[in-house]
């Protein structure tokens, strides 16, 4: 598959070697020529000799978008550090260029749930985050002996 | 009507003072804690702190009753999204976005956010103007975005009268927003014929002023008529 990541940060270097690593081509872009380093962390070759593709530009920018391959992209991922940048250019892949699967990283839990229900697939960290800690502090009651269902018995 | 304003920069600022002259309920939202303060000592309860990308803003700002929202950020990416889930999610009937970034308006476009000319147009209204023949007037100059509004009137002689909007050769990174036609505007469409005296106006980059003059002067559109 030929995966396109937008945004090189922690987490979209991190998913571009590992897609790389399962076999496929990966291309990033990003506003940052520094970001290009971050990508080759841990890596023995460089990113290119390895067959990665990188790019400086702006997710808005379509000339950007076409140089780091959208036109040929089977999967489209959004990870800026921007909520409203990742959602609009998701539907930008989505409509513009129809790459048949596109993922967006919305931060903002309520954002990330009314796109998704709007047809856009997103991951919410945040949401994420929120749902381990409640499952850590559910845990941690349920060793002192007040499990979430003795409240509710309680409850009732 | 109820009208949401989100950005309290210049231009939102002297917009929502335009509209509560004209007695619309106004709310703006800043997110700038600073900005907020400054405008909040003269538009007090009508200017609200938050971001407005997030929907808990919107909704504590009413935004399920108000009848336009108006976007005017400095970010073209939140001006879109603010406007999306206006309409969309919100069901408001009038969107107005405002374009910093006249390459994006090809995104906008795309995601059905109409930007309008209406809302420069109220702020437009401020500012005096004159109008010399075929010369432009420089309405709007907004240098951080990189973005101008210009006016043309179309005199008697200009190569442009009788043809067709859509039959232009526009410079590149310009694009005609409006027409002033006997004190009536309207967002101009590929089928509207250009008349003597329209007055039309011009968003474009900076430094183009002189490629528009040329197509809008007594040799325009001599270039391209085949």
């Amino acid at each position: 598959m030929f995966v396109l990541i937008v945004g090189c940060g922690r987490v979209g270097s991190s998913v571009a070697r590992g897609m790389m690593r399962e076999g496929h081509t990966v291309s990033c872009l990003d506003e940052d020529p520094e970001s290009h380093a971050r990508l080759e962390v841990g890596l023995e070759k460089s990113w290119e000799d390895l067959g990665g593709q990188f790019t400086v530009g702006a997710g808005l920018e379509t000339e950007a978008l076409e140089a780091a391959g959208i036109g040929q992209a089977d999967v489209f991922i959004a990870s800026t550090d921007g909520d409203n940048t990742n959602i609009v250019i998701s539907q930008i892949a989505q409509r513009r260029y129809q790459v048949p699967t596109v993922i967006a990283r919305v931060l903002d839990p309520l954002r990330a749930e009314w796109y998704r229900r709007q047809g856009l697939q997103t991951v919410c960290p945040t949401k994420v985050a929120i749902d381990m800690l409640q499952s850590a502090v559910r845990d941690a009651g349920g060793r002192d002996g007040a499990s979430p269902d003795d409240a509710a018995a309680e409850v009732a | 009507m109820y009208i949401i304003v989100v950005g309290a920069g210049k231009v939102g600022w002297n917009l929502a003072r335009e509209l509560l002259e004209k007695e619309h309920e106004v709310t703006v939202i800043e997110s700038d804690r600073r900005r907020y303060l400054t405008v909040e000592q003269e538009l007090e309860h009508n200017v609200s702190y938050g971001d407005a990308s997030e929907l808990w803003v919107l909704e504590r700002a009413g935004i399920q009753r108000a009848d336009m929202v108006i976007a005017l950020t400095g970010d073209d990416e939140d001006n879109m999204l603010i406007c999306q889930v206006a309409k969309e999610k919100y069901l408001v009937d009038q969107i107005i976005a405002r374009v910093n970034n006249p390459r994006n308006r090809q995104h906008f476009d795309l995601l059905g956010i109409k930007p309008s000319v209406s809302a420069t147009d109220l702020i437009l209204r401020l500012l005096e103007h004159e109008v010399p023949e075929y010369g432009l007037v420089h309405l709007l100059d907004l240098q951080e975005e990189q973005l101008e509004i210009i006016e043309m009137l179309l005199g008697k002689d200009s190569g442009l009268i009788g043809r067709r909007v859509g039959d232009l050769s526009m410079p590149e990174g310009s694009l005609l927003i409006s027409v002033l036609r006997a004190g009536k505007g309207f967002v101009p469409t590929a089928d509207t014929v250009l008349q003597e005296g329209d007055e039309v106006l011009a968003v474009l980059d900076p430094g183009k002023e002189d490629d528009l003059k040329a197509l809008f002067g007594p040799e325009g559109g001599n270039g391209d008529s085949g």
